[in-house]
């Protein structure tokens, strides 16, 4: 069992941050307007409130609302240095199956793009865990008064991408990302690889590099499977959605 | 990194995190740094019911940072009186927050606690957990939590 999780989170290694860690700075040069559910969720936050982001990557949500405290956690430590530059938020390196964050202490959290990267079904219902597990536990006389969450993953479902993935295919998937001059035009935020690419225009553009292809491995969730993830990981879910090719739930702990 | 951020650490080994003793975590060989930022009075009232006073007074004392008294300031000491004045409720009991946040002006203790909380950085050091001795590194500002396969 130690082994085949050790087996895993290697191949996560390989396949996910190594090559984030690689593709960090042209990652955060590239374009990006920010989901609209995802800024709902967050200006709608109370003022004060204090939360984490969860794979925060170069942290673009970490801008949205300055009212609230937000700290970002993602395992590249590249992206880190570049999330840690928005104030008043705060940024750290970690795993997002093993966060450093005492339990039950934040009004909310969000994941944007990031347990669709862990390998094994058992993984992401773990990761959907160690959200829920931040959380502060609802009062027992008010359903809904607890921290929720925002959860944010790509969706097999999404036949007018770029990709062209739609229900039936296989879920498991490897996707290139190529990494090109800075003469590489914008794309609508809606299509392909392009969409994962979290980034802001912050930076200044990335120099003129050979072309280089990296590959992620993605898993992609079908319809009412994030739910489901979220129910068999003890979890209530609040409201769930599909957005430009994502899959997206607004969860809790239960009462 | 910011001391505030101190206030929602742990250790990330699963079986300390609900012992009293990995939090805080405890700075050793750090270096600070003060990364100037605005001043933002509704934000310090806002984030002092979440903040565990007590252990950040640890911290700061194990930092050789000035003490911080003993009870945790509240809202009004944040902000001088003669301002509190002009943003009490109008006539007709309206009260705009967004005017209130502007005509207010930071008192010493405001101004102390963002230099604290969010001016004051560690640099390099590292991060101690109370409990099981694990010591997680700060480099360059950014604190890594990252384990071994073995603790994992
Ligand atoms: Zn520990």
């Amino acid at each position: 069992m130690a082994d085949s999780v050790n087996q895993d989170a290697s191949y996560e290694e390989e396949h996910v941050h190594s090559v984030y860690e690689q593709i960090a700075s042209h990652f955060s040069s590239t374009r990006y307007k920010p989901w609209p559910i995802v800024e709902r969720f967050l200006t709608e936050l109370p003022d004060g409130a204090v939360g984490a982001d969860v794979g925060c990557g170069n942290g673009k949500y970490l801008g949205v609302n300055t009212k609230v405290f937000i700290v970002g956690s993602d395992r590249s430590s590249n992206l880190i240095k570049i999330a840690k530059q928005h104030h008043p938020h705060s940024a750290i390196v970690a795993d997002n199956l093993s966060l450093p964050h005492p339990p039950s202490s934040f009004d909310f959290a969000i994941s944007i793009a990031v347990i669709h990267h862990l390998s094994t079904p058992a993984r992401r219902v773990e990761a959907v865990k160690a959200i829920l597990t931040l959380l502060r536990p609802p009062t027992r006389d008010r359903a809904g008064s607890g921290g929720k969450a925002l959860i944010y993953v790509w969706a097999l479902e999404q036949k007018d991408s770029r990709r062209g993935w739609d229900e039936g295919h296989e879920q498991d998937v490897m996707v290139p990302w190529v990494m090109k001059g800075k003469k590489e035009k914008s794309q609508k935020p809606t299509k392909g690889v392009r969409q994962t690419a979290e980034e802001m225009v912050r930076e200044e553009p990335a120099k003129p590099t050979e072309d280089k292809t990296f590959l992620r491995y993605y898993h992609l969730y079908k319809k009412g499977e994030l739910e489901n993830d979220v129910i068999e990981a003890g979890g209530k879910v609040m409201e769930s959605g599909y957005e430009k090719d994502n899959w997206w739930a607004i969860v809790g702990n239960k009462v | 990194m910011k001391l505030l951020t101190l206030n929602f650490l742990t250790c990330a080994i699963k079986s300390c995190k609900s012992t009293p003793a990995s939090f805080p975590l405890h700075p050793r060989d750090a270096e600070l740094e003060i990364v100037e930022a605005d001043l933002n009075i509704l934000f310090l009232k806002n984030i002092l019911p979440r903040l565990m006073w007590d252990e950040l007074r640890v911290i700061g004392s194990e930092l050789g940072l000035p003490e911080l008294p003993s009870t945790p300031p509240t809202r009004e000491d944040l902000v001088e009186p003669s301002t509190t004045a002009i943003a009490a409720p109008t006539s007709d009991g309206t009260r705009d927050a967004g005017e209130e946040e502007e005509e207010e002006i930071p008192t010493q203790t405001a101004k102390d606690l963002h230099r604290v909380l969010l001016e004051t950085c560690i640099k390099e050091g590292k991060l101690v957990c109370g409990n099981c001795g694990h010591e997680y590194k700060v480099l360059e500002g950014v604190a890594n939590f990252l384990l071994p396969g073995h603790l994992v």
